[in-house]
């Protein structure tokens, strides 16, 4: 029982990294480009949950506050893309990396000047409350999670799959330039791309803000997980981040408690190293050979 | 402007251009030489700090600027120099056999490390070696005998020669060690650009295809440039850790890997003026910024309520523009002043144009 | 003896077999051309040989040693060297540069050496530089000799990338397609240079090439492809005339 219920908080967990993985692999489906800020967008989404909703604050309801701070996140990242990163368009996978860990550090700066340094969690409707099932107690919290981890996943999922904007978008990261020829706005397309991923680092921050306190530097190894994470699944691979994801905060509770003290924090990225040793591109690896 | 005549191969070959050329470097070391004696002992331990970090920047930029393989996790490789060092002087070693041990180490171990990672490329790479970083921190608390766990452990006084050499005992000494160092890992920087091995790490990082039909093995000069990469910034690390005195798990975080790339790239990747350019604005920005606050306050009354980290997003907006408008770093506004000035005044507009650019997939390799 | 030998050549993708069952010699000093439809596995045939793709199954003899599963960077030393369909240059390297990384299986010092630039490896850069500096005249780049390759014309580069070839002073040379993209007066010279390499350096080339003016000019003897598998083989005018090779490019109602 003990295992499982150890489980439950890994999955809940690991819907958290699930998501933010989710907003890397949106936008590196679409423009191949890494956002190394994401973890940064996920506190930024966070805090703005806090803003809306705690009492002393805007005291909004939680759905509500929810949405705003979606809402907010979705205009910052197409307008961080619109203004910011169109800057280098066309330019190397290399050039993105480090623009979008400037931006980390720009966005940590920010949030640590309006909102300070100490941690803040969200107040929510469910704080504390329990499930139980049989013998196996659930917080109310980790089952809010996972809901929401599997209504976006497959929304997220058919989008991709069935609509023309999200088949543009995959055309746009295969080849920018066939796609132009075919008629495909690829900048418009990649804004919409980075507002969508600011949506989903906005619902994956408010969740972690529910479940845990937040300050500003909490992005940036939160998201190097997640993006561990994505990579164990093979970015560019939906379902793939998820599953990473899931591993990963399945594996991090297992390794406190049976293994050595210490090798919770780095067993994701040994995790991570095997899977990229043993198969290079991932999980759900996408890569070619170069044609010559 | 100056117009060179080549009349032999060596004219191509040699490390100076010509005598000119000679005199500038010359003169620059001549300045770095007399430095001590002109300026304080702050500055002096600033000036250290420059040397110090331009030698972990060549470190990195042999790996990410001239073989094309990005390195997140160089902190690591500074750490395993610095305790290396440290562990061995604390068991009485002398200082330069620990240095070379320093080195060797690091190579050794990132020769090790390099077969598995370096068959990954672009991101999987830079991710890989972010983790590689983030793992050692925690090592470096496990492997409490070497490192001294938690607390770290205390660098030990220099003594070469029966003379005291480290930073307390006698600056200047110490900085003399720092200078002697990095020149001579930048000489032998220079000698591998303008031989056969330099030039196939150039191969690997413009074109892996072409490097191997044209007979390099291309995991050989891999594995060789990133072990020659972690030797070299090993022995930054070590003296890093002479200059800080002390250093435990939290002196190699993975934020000092992320700033050491971001050094290089400001610098100008694939360039060795890059390393230097890099540190310098690595290690002055912070002089820079509280050096202006002060100035706002004083003279204008303008009070900035001190923001925690402000150096940080300082240099990260300052990254933020050079990446969108210079993407060759300092080194690339370097070449363009000196283009000018050696074209006078014939110089035009968008002679360093870019060419327009598409994103072609990486997952094709 | 033959200088390459391709027995029953055979790769596949996925299932689909891009080659299949290719055998060819090349003669030593012979000009010997591949052409086909686009698709036919041209360029994997040479792919193969440069040891860039693992055949399945087949033979690739060079000289007389086996190398079908020798690594690449060993068959350049043997004295295999070849150009790309789609220019693989080190673009941010001057010409001078590019040739000399040419030369890597030539190099006769090792990585420590080269750290400590010992007299002997300033001997042996002259030597290499001297090498060069014969190609980049056979060849006619003084003109580009310092510029970066980003810059170049598409015609030059191509120049450029023979002459890096050139460099490693093979025995065999590799050409795909030398003559896509270039204007008549560049095809014009390209075959010149053919036929230098042939005469004045007693090369051995392999070529794959569309342009047919440019191939009945040069080759000695030509193979034709279609589908991976072989068609035909002959001299130039042989080929162009075979049933087959007509009806693959055709289509059938032609051929009938």
């Amino acid at each position: 029982m003990d295992i499982l219920q150890l489980l439950v908080s890994g999955i809940a967990n690991g819907c958290i990294y699930g998501l933010l993985a989710l907003g890397f692999v949106l936008i590196y489906k679409a423009s191949e480009a890494v956002n190394f800020a994401q973890g940064d967008m996920l506190m930024l989404g966070a805090f703005l949950g806090i803003a809306f909703i705690n009492t002393g604050n805007a005291d909004l309801p939680f759905l509500i506050g929810l949405t705003l701070s979606a809402l907010v996140m979705g205009i910052f990242g197409y307008l961080l893309d619109r203004f910011v990163l169109r800057g280098i368009f066309g330019q190397p996978q290399f050039a993105m990396v480090i623009l979008t860990i400037a931006l980390g550090f720009l966005i940590r700066f920010a949030a640590g000047a309006i909102w300070g340094h100490d941690p803040v969690s969200l107040q929510t409707p469910f704080a504390g409350r329990t499930l139980e099932l049989g013998s196996l107690i659930v917080p109310v919290v980790d089952a809010v999670i996972i809901l929401a981890t599997v209504a976006l996943t497959t929304t997220l999922y058919f989008f991709f799959a069935h609509t023309r904007l999200g088949v543009a978008m995959q055309a746009s990261s295969q080849n920018q330039m066939a796609a132009y020829y075919m008629g495909i706005p690829v900048k418009r397309v990649n804004s919409i791309v980075w507002a969508l991923s600011g949506v989903v680092a906005a619902i994956a921050g408010v969740l972690f803000a529910a479940k845990g306190a937040v300050e500003p530097s909490v992005g940036l190894l939160f998201g190097i997980k997640a993006f561990a994470a994505a990579v164990i699944g093979g970015l560019g691979s939906l379902p793939g981040a998820l599953a990473g994801g899931l591993l990963v905060g399945i594996v991090e509770p297992f390794a406190a408690r049976y293994l050595p003290a210490g090798s919770s924090q780095i067993a994701p990225y040994v995790l991570m190293l095997l899977v990229l040793i043993l198969r290079p591109g991932g999980l759900f690896a996408q890569i070619s050979q170069k044609k010559v | 402007m100056r117009v060179r005549f080549k009349s032999s191969y060596d004219d191509d070959i040699n490390l100076f251009e010509d005598r000119w050329h000679l005199l500038q470097f010359g003169l620059l070391l001549a300045a770095a030489v007399v430095a001590p004696w002109l300026l304080g002992s702050y500055y002096l331990g600033e000036l250290t700090s420059v040397l110090i970090w331009a030698l972990a920047g060549l470190g990195l930029m042999l790996i990410t600027g001239h073989t094309g393989q990005v390195s997140l996790g160089h902190a690591a490789f500074m750490a395993i120099g610095a305790f290396t060092n440290l562990a061995l002087m604390l068991r009485g070693w002398n200082f330069f056999p620990a240095l070379i041990a320093s080195a060797l180490v690091s190579g050794v171990i990132g020769a090790i490390i390099a077969r598995p990672i370096l068959r990954m490329s672009g991101i999987y790479l830079a991710i890989a070696t972010l983790a590689l970083s983030i793992i050692i921190e925690d090592v470096a608390i496990m492997a409490a005998p070497i490192t001294g766990g938690v607390s770290g452990l205390f660098a030990p006084t220099i003594e070469l020669f029966g003379v005291q050499a480290d930073r307390y005992g006698d600056p200047a000494m110490f900085y003399y060690l720092c200078l002697a160092l990095l020149v001579l890992v930048t000489l032998a920087y220079l000698n591998l650009l303008r031989s056969p091995t330099g030039r196939s790490f150039l191969a690997v990082r413009d074109s892996e295809v072409s490097a191997r039909a044209l007979g390099v093995n291309v995991a050989r000069a891999k594995t060789l440039a990133f072990s020659l990469s972690c030797a070299i910034t090993g022995l930054a690390g070590a003296m890093y850790a002479h200059l800080v005195q002390a250093v435990n798990y939290e002196s190699f975080l993975v934020l000092i890997s992320i700033t050491l790339l971001l050094q290089v790239v400001i610098g100008g990747l694939g360039s060795i003026h890059g390393a230097f350019f890099g540190a310098i604005v690595v290690v002055m920005l912070p002089q820079l910024i509280a050096i202006t606050r002060d100035l706002l306050n004083n003279s204008f009354g303008i009070s900035m309520a001190s923001y925690p980290g402000m150096d940080t997003a300082v240099f990260a907006l300052i990254i933020l523009l050079m990446v969108i408008y210079e993407p060759r770093g300092i080194y690339g506004i370097w070449i363009k002043v000196r283009t000018w000035l050696e074209l006078f005044p014939l110089y035009r507009k968008g002679m360093f144009r870019r060419s327009r650019t598409y994103l072609k997939t990486e997952r094709m390799r | 003896m033959s200088l390459l030998q391709v027995e029953n050549l055979s790769i596949a993708f996925g299932g689909v077999k891009a080659v299949d069952g290719v055998s060819f010699s090349v003669e030593p000093g012979e000009v010997f051309t591949i052409v086909g439809p686009n698709g036919a596995g041209k360029s994997t045939i040479f792919n193969l040989i440069s040891r860039l793709y693992e055949a399945s199954s087949g033979q690739i003899i060079f000289d007389g040693q086996d190398i079908t599963h020798r690594p690449a960077h060993d068959v350049a030393r043997l004295g295999i060297a070849r150009t790309f369909q789609n220019i693989e240059l080190f673009d941010h390297s001057t010409v001078l540069q590019n040739l000399l990384i040419g030369r890597h299986s030539r190099r006769g010092t090792h990585w420590w050496e080269d750290l400590l630039f010992l007299p002997k490896v300033r001997r042996s850069e002259r030597e290499h530089r001297r090498i060069v500096e014969e190609v980049i005249d056979f060849l006619e780049l003084a003109a580009y000799r310092d510029k970066l390759i980003a810059g170049l014309p598409y015609g030059v580069r191509k120049v450029v990338e023979i002459a890096r070839a050139l460099a490693s002073q093979p025995r065999l040379i590799l050409l795909d397609e030398p003559a896509s993209g270039l204007s008549v007066e560049e095809t014009q010279n390209m075959a010149w240079w053919i036929e230098d390499m042939q005469k004045d350096l007693g090369l051995s080339v392999l070529m794959v090439e569309h342009d047919m003016s440019l191939v009945s000019r040069v080759s000695d003897r030509v193979l034709a492809v279609a589908e991976g598998k072989p068609l035909a083989l002959g001299t130039a005018a042989e080929v162009q005339a075979h049933a087959k090779v007509i009806e693959a490019y055709l289509g059938t109602e032609a051929a009938s």
